[in-house]
Formats: structure tokens, sequence, C-alpha cells
């Protein structure tokens, strides 16, 4: 098995809910995507190209402020666990794993992670940089991405055209190559049932929402990941500060709905967030899709200061930790659905139990 | 969420039917769906691409595709079929049908962000070079475009 604790903070810095607005904003990931001119991308491209655009990229990164003290793993060559593991803590995404059922795994696929910043390599396009920080720091992350963008550009030629800027395998990426996105925890607006006017308008605004793990990923534990739609048409800081416009809005919206069910429906939601404590306190057996609902639910009560000596970092731990592959490594041993359950619910449980002396 | 019936690929189609008055929920992939002989293509707007896809399709029916890519052998069948481009010259070689494509997508056509200019590329890597052109003489061979082929080949033998 792969050993993650070589990552800087294991690459879950992220998940340490020391960003602005962490209690309601999870974290903010901004990504480039980029190809090396000289090459088919990727999907077209042959195993020798792949492993020249791997070598290229591979010789440049040392040099390159942010990632001098890197961690680089073949994802080709990893089994599926690893693989697994490196896409339940968002550092590849699911092409890159092959885990997804029309992208097989390919020769040459890389990862190369810092501190809050990795290079895939061999993806969709043959580099995807990405910048994933605590909190909403849409700013910072796109600052601290381009300086490594900026810097490989130098070492490494990106394909680019003067009106359709940089170019890239799909057309609804290419120009700036730019997506950012927000992931944030929206209980209040789904349980006043306001969460469909928002995303309606967010449509309109440019920007799309997705689940927990982007493109195709359903909502779960009320979870969105809010981010722009369009690349081409717009600098790159004009693209990035509409999208911190419109989640401030959202920010806004979803602390004046906790206030009124707060106003309006006290006990009834104190009941429904203790419920759901108590079932993450006791049960021996969760779904993952339960275990985020009720995960949904703690972090709601500790947002609105119900439940006091649980920390946003240990609920936010529960939600990367308690997912399969992280359960099979923690157990050192693959898992049957059945016995995923029971490790879950085993897990949560300790988690809970250690912390949670004091709750009340 | 895979397809029900051949649990390979993405359940796009979510089909309900009503069987003995009792209702059914099925979620099957494109492929599938349309094995089974359901219309999917009502489901296709649903994509920024898609729409600009079908519409492209329905064209192609009666014009034949305006050529390949000359680096990567791409088609606008191939195009059609994945909503990928092969390479970046691709671009250029599809630029009028791009300049439409983009404008559907993004609502416009022009990059406005950062521009950015390639390092001076290192000419003394002959070896790189060599196995570039290998690599486009390959596909030029597999996508039948045997006049560049010869071109490449040529130039090949020179630096070898």
């Amino acid at each position: 098995m792969i050993d993650l604790s070589l990552i800087a903070d294991g690459g879950v810095r992220w998940l340490d809910a020391a960003g602005p607005r962490s209690d309601i904003v999870l974290s903010t990931r901004v990504r480039l995507a980029r190809n090396v001119e000289g090459f088919a991308f990727t999907a077209k491209a042959r195993d020798g190209e792949r492993l020249r655009v791997l070598a290229q990229v591979r010789q440049a990164l040392p040099g390159i402020p942010g990632m001098e003290d890197h961690v680089a793993f073949r994802v080709d060559e990893l089994p599926l666990l690893d693989r697994t593991l490196l896409h339940e803590r968002h550092l590849v995404s699911k092409e890159l794993a092959g885990l997804d059922a029309q992208h097989p795994l390919r020769s040459g696929a890389a990862v190369f992670l810092a501190d809050r910043l990795g290079v895939m390599v061999n993806e969709e396009d043959h580099l995807r940089l990405q910048s994933l920080q605590s909190g909403f720091a849409l700013q910072s992350a796109f600052a601290a991405l381009e300086r490594v963008e900026r810097a490989l550009g130098e070492r490494v030629p990106y394909s680019f055209h003067e009106d359709f800027g940089f170019l890239t395998a799909c057309p609804t990426n290419v120009g700036t190559g730019l997506r950012a996105s927000v992931l944030i925890h929206l209980p209040g607006l789904v349980l006043t049932k306001e969460i469909g006017k928002v995303l309606a308008g967010l449509q309109q605004m440019g920007l799309t929402y997705r689940g927990l793990y982007g493109e195709g990923s359903e909502v779960v534990g009320n979870f969105f990941q809010i981010s722009n739609q369009t690349t081409l048409g717009g600098a790159e800081e004009e693209l990035v500060s509409r999208l911190h416009g419109v989640v401030q809005y959202v920010i806004e919206r979803e602390e004046e709905a906790r206030k009124v069910l707060l106003r309006d429906a006290g006990y009834i939601i104190e009941d429904k967030l203790w419920r759901a404590y108590g079932t993450l306190r006791y049960a021996r057996s969760l779904t993952f899709d339960e275990a985020m609902n009720y995960l949904s639910g703690v972090r709601l009560a500790v947002g609105l200061k119900l439940v006091n000596g649980l920390s946003v970092y240990t609920l936010n731990k529960l939600l990367v930790f308690s997912q399969a592959a992280h359960l099979a490594f923690a157990e050192g041993r693959p898992l049957s659905e059945n016995e995923t359950n029971l490790a879950r619910a085993r897990f949560v449980r300790s988690t809970l139990e250690r912390e949670t002396g004091s709750v009340g | 969420m895979l397809c029900d019936q051949c649990g390979e690929r993405d359940a796009s189609v979510h089909l309900t039917t009503i069987v003995d008055n009792e209702v059914r929920q099925q979620h099957l992939c494109e492929k599938c769906a349309a094995e089974r002989g359901v219309e999917t293509t009502v489901a296709l707007p649903k994509h920024p691409l898609s729409a600009f896809l079908h519409e492209v399709q329905a064209q192609a029916a009666a014009t034949p595709d305006a050529g390949k890519c000359t680096f990567c052998g791409t088609t606008m069948s191939d195009f059609r079929a994945t909503g990928r481009w092969g390479c970046s010259h691709c671009y250029t070689a599809f630029e009028p049908s791009m300049r439409e494509l983009l404008r559907r997508v993004h609502g416009n056509a022009k990059h406005a962000g950062r521009t950015y200019q390639p390092p001076m590329p290192v000419l003394d890597e002959n070896a790189t070079i060599l196995g570039e052109l290998k690599d486009r003489l390959r596909r030029a061979i597999e996508s039948e475009q045997f006049e560049v082929a010869a071109d490449l080949r040529d130039k090949i033998r020179v630096m070898e």
C-alpha cells in the first residue's frame, strides 16, 4: 500500500477547517487544464508520447516554487485500493485513477503532490494543476496555483492559440482552462426549500453545481460544489471574482435560512439534529449516504451552537476517512459491502466517543 | 450510477414504465437504451455540448466530413462520438466549426485571459524530435494519409 504520510499532512490539509468560513465552506479548489505542445492529447496519444510528457514534467517540477518537496505517484502502477484512496482524498480525479467505467487506467498516469498543490499528468488533458485549500479561499488558492502554472510554462511548452487561449481536449475547458469550485454545506437552504431558487440563480450567473466528487456525482449530505461553467471569454481574475461574489451571496442566504429555521421550528430542528447525532454515536452499521446525511445534521448542529465540544475539523475528517477505501486501508484488508458498513459505524462511533465526553 | 443492464457504463437514461399497474424505474446507458429501442435524443440537451453535437450529427448526414486533422487523424465524426479533440492542431483543422461551437458553449469565441509565449524549443534534442516524427508517421499510416506519411518518412531519413 502507498504511504500517504509522505505527503505533507497526508494531502488532507484542506480538511483542517482553518480557512475562512469553514463553518459553511468545506474547501476551495482551483484547477488549470494545460496540454504540452507537440503531442496528441492524452486519449489520442501513444504510450510513448504520454511517457515523454511525464518525463518533461518530472524534469521541470523540482525547480517550481511550491512544488520543490513534492511526492510523485505513478498512478498507472498503483493497485485499485491505493488509487481509490487518492481519489477519496480529492487528490486525483476519477478519470486519472481509472475508476471511471468510460476511461480505463492509462499508461503514464501520474500525480505530483505538494502542500495543498497537485499536478495530475495524463488526465483528460496532459496537465491538470490543482490547488486545494481549506474554507472559502478562492483568491489565495488561485494565486498559489498561478505561480506553479507560470513557472512550469517557462519550462514546458503549453498548447496555446491566440484566439482560443489554452487548448484542451474538451472544448468546455478551452481558453483559461480554469475551473474554480467551492465545496459548500447548505442544509439551511435545503430544509427551508429555498435551495431550488438559489441553484437556478447560479445558472443564470454562468455558474453550475455538482455533488461532492464533481462531474456526474450526486448531491449527498447537502454538500454542493459550486463552480464556473464557462472558461472562455473572461479573464482568470474575473472568473474567480464572479464566483467569489456569488458564493458570498449564497453564504448569506444560508445564514438567513438557518436563522429562520431556529426561529420558526426551533425544537423540531433541535430534535432532528440530536437524532442524527444519536444515530452516528450508537449505530452499528452505516451506509455512506446515511453517514453523510447524519454528519450533515451534526455539522448544522455545531454551526447553530446546539452541540458543543465537537470540532468542524473532526466532522471534516469523518467525511473523508469514513469512505470505503479509507476503511479498508485502516483495517488492512479488502472489505465486503456489509463489512464496510460495520467498519464505518465503528469508526464514526469511536471518533465521536474520543471527542465528545462533554457534548451537551 | 451504472446501467442496470450492462453494469459497465454510466446510466444516463432513466426510464419509467408502468406494467400491470406497477411503476418500474430503470436506469440505462445510452447504448442499452438504444438497443431496447428507447429514443434517447430527447435527453441530449442537458449537456451544453450535446445540443451542438446533435446538430452537427444532423448536418453530417447531408454533407461529407470536412476532412482529418493532419497531426492526429481526428475527424469530425470522431469528435461527435467522443466530444473530445485529438490534439491542439484540431483547433486549426476545424476552425470554422470550432468558432461556432465555442460561441455556443461559452457564449464567446475569443480568449480574454492571460496570453502565453511558449519557451524556445531546445533544438539539440534531436532524439525527442525524431521520436515525435516517428509517432506522427505511425499515426499517418494508420489513418491512411499516405502523402503525409511519405513526407514524414523523408524527414526521418534525413535526421537518421
